[in-house]
């Protein structure tokens, strides 16, 4: 079972109500959190990729266990996170992130990590990493990564905040990486 | 207004008839670039369903008011959905019940011609997936070339026609539909032919179709005459029929040639392909009506709906059968191939006996274009 912040229940549902429902259910869900969608319908594999791409909201997989797909999508309001400024300094390349000695902190969604991060990485979401702060050393070198740069931007702030010391953004993030990809999922 | 609801042949008579039609196809944009319903005076806009989830006025100005419009989906729902809200726009519009799935599945028969002593020859055209059926039948008795999966259309057919299947053959090990051949030889009791040097990994009983075997449909002299013809697979047979028709399988198309890597072996055969295009059908007469299993583009098919010319006119016009140089003709077919199709692997092993999956499954494996051509 991968996290999610809710969970949508389209199982036996013929198209088009799976992406109906999945319309109707994201309007609940709260911008940056993520969206999970069961449905038997194979036909929901490529719709709910291309209808989250048309509508602007991140796909970030699906995977299948004993005929259900279980589809994961983050609520985004593109407006908003693309073009927030990122203020965090120092930052530091994809590259250079993955070749150094410092710990790789992915503070994506759970979801997103599962279906794909950079090797060795640690994931905490940036939501609860207030509350885990304990898990992380302190005088270790950490590269912040997130998607697109912004989230990790916040995440560098809050831990600078702390006390640490060590701490650099990864630019441009996740969707610039190109490298191997370690999987949780099948 | 009223949406009415079309069956996928009453769409396939609107492509036979060259009549206009408006298809308004709401699958994603990916699905229909790879694959649609083909006519020659057909329209097409294509809108994914999940985009107009909010309502359909944006689109409204480019839905004509003086011709059929039929929604078209993948299964059907969305189609349902949209047409729905089309009526409720005030317009009159028709679904194709189904979806893409039925399309892919319908087979029309066509008579091709008659035979000597009151036989008949019938193309059963699979319009959307392009496959081409064949049956002779003659005093009783029938025979069937490459037959699709949809055993019954050709037994019903036959009992309507009151003869009795007696023969079924495979030109070849198809990988782009799964055969119903030796599953109608079986409801039967036909013999079921397949050449061996296609048959080298199924696992059940067949008649091996060789080079020069002929068989007879009841009492007349109807021949049907095998001919080995290698190059899209290494056991490719053609046949002759009451010296009037040549079915090539897919070695020959009316607008491209056979395509020689779908069992993975397309630098072996281009040799053989070269050999049976340029050399082996060169010696046959140019009168023969040539009918092959496939047919990629609309563009093929003739006025009556048939896939069907004379060999002396490929000569002439395919493509493919003239190019001079070897070289030129050996990198036509092995470099720069089109994608493979659907599932070609897959429909290959089930081809051999070797797993039979359950009906859904077997749409799946056939949704899409046969692309089994070079051109």
């Amino acid at each position: 079972m991968i996290k999610s912040d809710v969970q949508l229940d389209a199982k036996g549902l013929a198209c088009p109500m799976p992406i109906v429902k999945t319309k109707k259910a994201m309007s609940d869900v709260a911008e940056g959190q993520v969206l999970e969608v069961q449905a038997t319908d194979k036909g929901s594999v490529a719709d709910l990729a291309a209808w989250s791409k048309t509508v602007g909201h991140q796909y970030i997989g699906t995977s299948e266990d004993n005929g259900v797909f279980y589809h994961y999508i983050r609520k985004c309001n593109l407006e908003t996170s693309e073009a927030m400024e990122k203020s965090f300094e120092p930052t530091i390349s994809n590259e250079e992130a993955v070749a150094g000695e410092g710990l790789i902190l992915d503070v994506r969604e759970v979801a997103e990590y599962a279906f794909g991060h950079i090797p060795g990485a640690k994931s905490i979401p940036m939501g609860d990493l207030t509350n885990r702060l304990n898990e992380l050393d302190p005088s270790q070198t950490i590269y912040v990564i997130c998607r697109t740069g912004t989230r990790s931007d916040l995440a560098a702030q809050q831990l600078k905040a702390a006390g640490f010391t060590n701490i650099y953004n990864v630019l441009p993030g996740m969707t610039g990486y190109t490298g191997e990809l370690q999987k949780e999922v099948q | 207004m009223t949406v009415t609801a079309w069956t996928a042949a009453q769409v396939a008579r609107k492509v036979i008839d060259n009549k206009d039609l408006f298809i308004l196809d709401v699958r994603n944009a990916d699905a229909f670039e790879d694959w649609k319903i083909e006519g020659h005076k057909f329209e097409y806009l294509n809108i994914p369903y999940f985009e107009l989830l909010d309502g359909v006025e944006e689109i409204l100005p480019q839905i004509p008011s003086d011709k059929d419009v039929l929604v078209v989906c993948a299964k059907e729902g969305s189609s349902i959905m949209v047409a729905d809200m089309l009526s409720e726009a005030g317009y009159t519009v028709g679904y194709l019940e189904g979806g893409m799935k039925s399309w892919s599945m319908y087979l029309e028969p066509i008579k091709v011609g008659n035979l000597n002593g009151g036989g008949e020859l019938y193309q059963f055209v699979r319009l959307g997936k392009g496959c081409l059926s064949y049956m002779a039948i003659n005093d009783g008795e029938a025979a069937i070339i490459d037959a699709v999966r949809f055993t019954e259309i050709f037994t019903k057919f036959a009992e309507e026609k009151g003869v009795k299947i007696k023969h079924v053959f495979d030109t070849h090990l198809h990988a782009d539909h799964i055969s119903g051949g030796r599953h109608i030889a079986a409801a039967t009791g036909a013999t079921y032919y397949l050449p061996p040097k296609d048959a080298e990994e199924v696992v059940f009983d067949y008649t091996p179709l060789t080079d020069g075997l002929t068989v007879q449909l009841g009492s007349s002299e109807i021949e049907v005459g095998a001919l080995y013809s290698p190059g899209h697979t290494i056991g490719s047979t053609s046949f002759v029929i009451d010296k009037k028709y040549l079915l090539t399988g897919d070695i020959l198309f009316i607008d491209s040639i056979g395509r020689p890597d779908l069992a993975g072996l397309a630098e072996d055969w281009v040799g053989d392909l070269r050999e049976t295009l340029y050399s082996r059908y060169r010696s046959l007469a140019e009168d023969l009506i040539v009918l092959p299993a496939h047919f990629m583009i609309i563009e093929e098919l003739n006025e009556d709906g048939t896939v069907a010319k004379r060999l002396g006119d490929l000569f002439a016009e395919n493509h493919g059968l003239n190019v001079e140089d070897e070289e030129v003709f050996r990198s036509m077919v092995t470099d720069n191939l089109p994608p493979q199709p659907n599932a070609y692997q897959e429909i290959r092993i089930v081809n051999m006996g070797k797993v039979t999956p359950n009906d859904e499954e077997q749409t799946e494996m056939e949704i899409g274009p046969n692309r089994c051509a070079v051109r």
